[in-house]
């Protein structure tokens, strides 16, 4: 590993590291058919599935168990055929170890599938109706984000450019490899059904060049000119979205905009891959294929494994695990999560479970030498950042632009001093949004509470007023009563 | 000497104006101390609200840590705004609690109206004889419902920690 010198640099985003790769490419295997599925019923920030089966119910493998009402959210599919034994909460694949309602699903062997309606001749379409088709079949960004694929291909602006991100650019990770070797005619088809829906003029898959094999697939799958292949250098993170943007156009997108915004969509190889089986094959999204890697694994493999597989069934196919197997991390090694046992099921932004030993060095006070600077490709300051956020001072750390931080790990891995810089900005991110959201309501309470007084000094003002019109009636009455008199 | 003489009086009358047009309104260490109070409205400072708190501690009369939800953190704010020590919250008003909301148990409930004044900020609704329901979503957690209750009705349930509302800093 070295530090990626702007010597060498051609067309590139700032910083970024030259990794070690670590990929073993293996043939796709399928695991046997696991006795449980479970799917969770949370997707992602504040979205939720809505179950629409009973416990008790049989099920065929694509049909639609939970339901999701907005183009933000996607339904969740039967991934084999059973029955439905409990919706209840267990642990899920999320980093705070919490549970949460997930639907148990029990195989039973025969893995029956609804029958599909393909639509092979997409061009002939509407492509709302594809977008519909695409939402419906359960499509998630399949790179790791897991943003629902079908409001990502409604922007609001015209699109030039659709990038497929082949680029893979973690290490340890080579499920979006293995599927180019395998099935790159399929990739291909994918891309163009997207670029149709985008009505976009150019059509570009990057590929790391660290992944020859895989680029000639894709090379030998193209006919003429559809679309173009083009290789990037292998930096990690070249494949975070902007930065990919960045090294393929030149143009840098800011942090507060969307690359939609700017004529440029990216979609992961894999989910062009889940657009061409649910376009043109009618399956929804119900496999994904996923690396199971690290040292603490007899045999490293790629798998196709069922949505909702618990990971110990996976860790089985690959012959269990050796005495190293201490941690178990889902995604890879630079922004993968840890989970808490085996029994968490794998989700549609499982891409990679990396099991190995504990390596949580003794970190030291930071030297101040400028390394993680010079390795950020969101061009921060993260020593200042980290001096911020570890003394709480967090409008400074406002004022540094934390926000920017896409928490790629590159600066942990050159810190001289071992200083876990991520975790100590996803924490202070996390401050400062909770403090917003605090304010935010405590201007709601202040609003209502100053309501509430002006109400109850208007009530009191009209009682004084009826008060002084009564007395009023009375001096009057007791006016004409005492002039009767008198007359 | 006349250039500046008159150049002098100019710029004097430029600030004169400025301070009339630009004049600050009302009292900003108010609205500042104010701001860093957490609007729970509970008056258990003794206050009626977090505003005449906010008014005392401007006017000396009050101490900065007489506010149990706002906790410590919420003391250290208020004496880096005020540039006084920070000090441990007084006991005498009360402990900091996990934040939690009110919720009424509806099969108890006998329509008495009793907790809907108290509400400082019009959480509770409900008629006479009619069942009465906290919307949780405005409740600030005060507590001042519970004890005009007559039937014990009403309880604190604490805030429930999902993956939705899970952050980071949070993280063991």
């Amino acid at each position: 590993m070295f530090k990626f010198s702007w010597l060498t640099k051609k067309q590139s985003f700032p910083g970024g590291l030259k990794l070690a790769g670590h990929k073993q490419v293996t043939q796709i295997i399928e695991p046997a058919l696991p006795k449980e599925l479970i799917y969770p019923l949370f997707l992602a920030a504040d979205r939720y599935a809505k179950p629409c089966v009973n416990v008790g119910d049989t099920v065929l493998k694509g049909q639609i168990i939970a339901t999701a009402d907005s183009l933000l959210a996607t339904p969740i599919h039967a991934t084999s055929s059973g029955t439905i034994v409990a919706i209840e909460k267990r642990p899920i694949a999320h980093p705070s170890g919490l549970s949460d309602s997930c639907i148990i699903l029990q195989t039973d062997e025969l893995d029956e599938a609804l029958p599909t309606e393909p639509c092979i001749a997409y061009t002939e379409q509407n492509r709302d109706f594809l977008r519909h088709k695409i939402q419906q079949s359960g499509i998630v960004g399949l790179g790791g984000a897991a943003f629902p694929t079908a409001k990502k291909l409604q922007p609001s602006q015209a699109i030039h450019t659709l990038i497929i991100n082949a680029a893979e650019c973690e290490p340890y990770i080579s499920c979006d490899e293995i599927l180019m070797i395998e099935s790159a005619p399929e990739i291909i088809q994918g891309a163009l059904i997207i670029q149709y829906i985008l009505q976009a003029e150019h059509c570009i898959i990057a590929i790391e060049d660290s992944k020859p094999e895989a680029y000639s697939a894709l090379l030998s799958a193209t006919e003429s000119n559809q679309l173009q292949i083009k290789q990037v250098p292998s930096i990690y993170p070249t494949g975070g979205e902007k930065q990919l943007i960045q090294v393929i156009s030149g143009v840098q997108i800011p942090v507060k905009n969307l690359p939609s915004e700017y004529g440029y969509i990216c979609q992961n190889v894999a989910t062009a891959y889940a657009v061409y089986q649910a376009i043109n094959l009618g399956l929804p999204l119900t496999e994904r294929i996923i690396t199971l890697t690290g040292d603490g694994i007899k045999q490293n493999q790629n798998l196709r494994a069922r949505i909702g597989t618990p990971v110990k069934d996976l860790v089985a196919a690959c012959q269990g695990y050796t005495p190293q197997a201490e941690q178990l991390i889902m995604g890879g090694p630079m922004m993968g999560i840890a989970l808490a046992s085996d029994d968490i099921a794998v989700i549609k932004a499982s891409n990679c479970l990396l099991i190995n030993q504990v390596n949580k060095p003794i970190s030291q006070a930071c030297i101040r030498c400028g390394d993680c600077a010079d390795v950020c490709p969101s061009e921060l300051l993260p020593q200042q950042l980290y001096w911020y956020s570890h003394t709480q001072q967090w409008d400074n750390c406002s004022d540094y632009q934390l926000a920017d931080c896409i928490e790629c790990g590159c600066c942990d891995v050159i810190c001289p001093s071992k200083i876990p810089l991520v975790q100590a900005f996803r924490v202070a991110k996390a401050e400062i949004q909770q403090q917003q959201k605090q304010s935010a309501s405590a201007a709601l309470a202040k609003k209502r509470f100053d309501n509430h007084q002006q109400r109850l000094q208007r009530i009191e003002q009209e009682k004084l007023v009826k008060q002084d019109k009564r007395k009023a009636a009375i001096e009057k009455m007791k006016a004409a009563a005492a002039k009767r008199k008198l007359s | 000497m006349l250039i500046l003489c008159l150049l002098f009086g100019f710029l004097g009358l430029l600030l004169g104006v400025a301070a009339k047009k630009f004049k600050v309104q009302g009292d900003p260490l108010v609205d500042q101390i104010d701001a860093l109070l957490p609007q729970t409205q509970c008056g258990q400072c003794n206050y009626i609200g977090c505003r005449p708190y906010a008014e005392a501690i401007a006017n000396n009369e009050a101490d900065i840590n007489q506010c149990p939800p706002n906790g410590e953190a919420g003391i250290i704010a208020l004496a880096n705004l005020l540039g006084k020590e920070a000090k441990p919250l007084n006991s005498e008003f009360g402990e900091q609690k996990a934040a939690a909301v009110a919720f009424i148990i509806e099969q108890d409930c006998i329509g008495c109206v009793k907790c809907i004044p108290p509400c400082p900020v019009d959480a509770i609704l409900g008629a006479s004889k009619q069942m009465h329901t906290v919307i949780s979503s405005e409740c600030t957690g005060c507590e001042l419902c519970i004890s005009p209750c007559p039937v014990d009705c009403i309880v604190m349930v604490p805030v429930e920690t999902t993956p939705e509302h899970w952050h980071w800093s949070q993280h063991v």
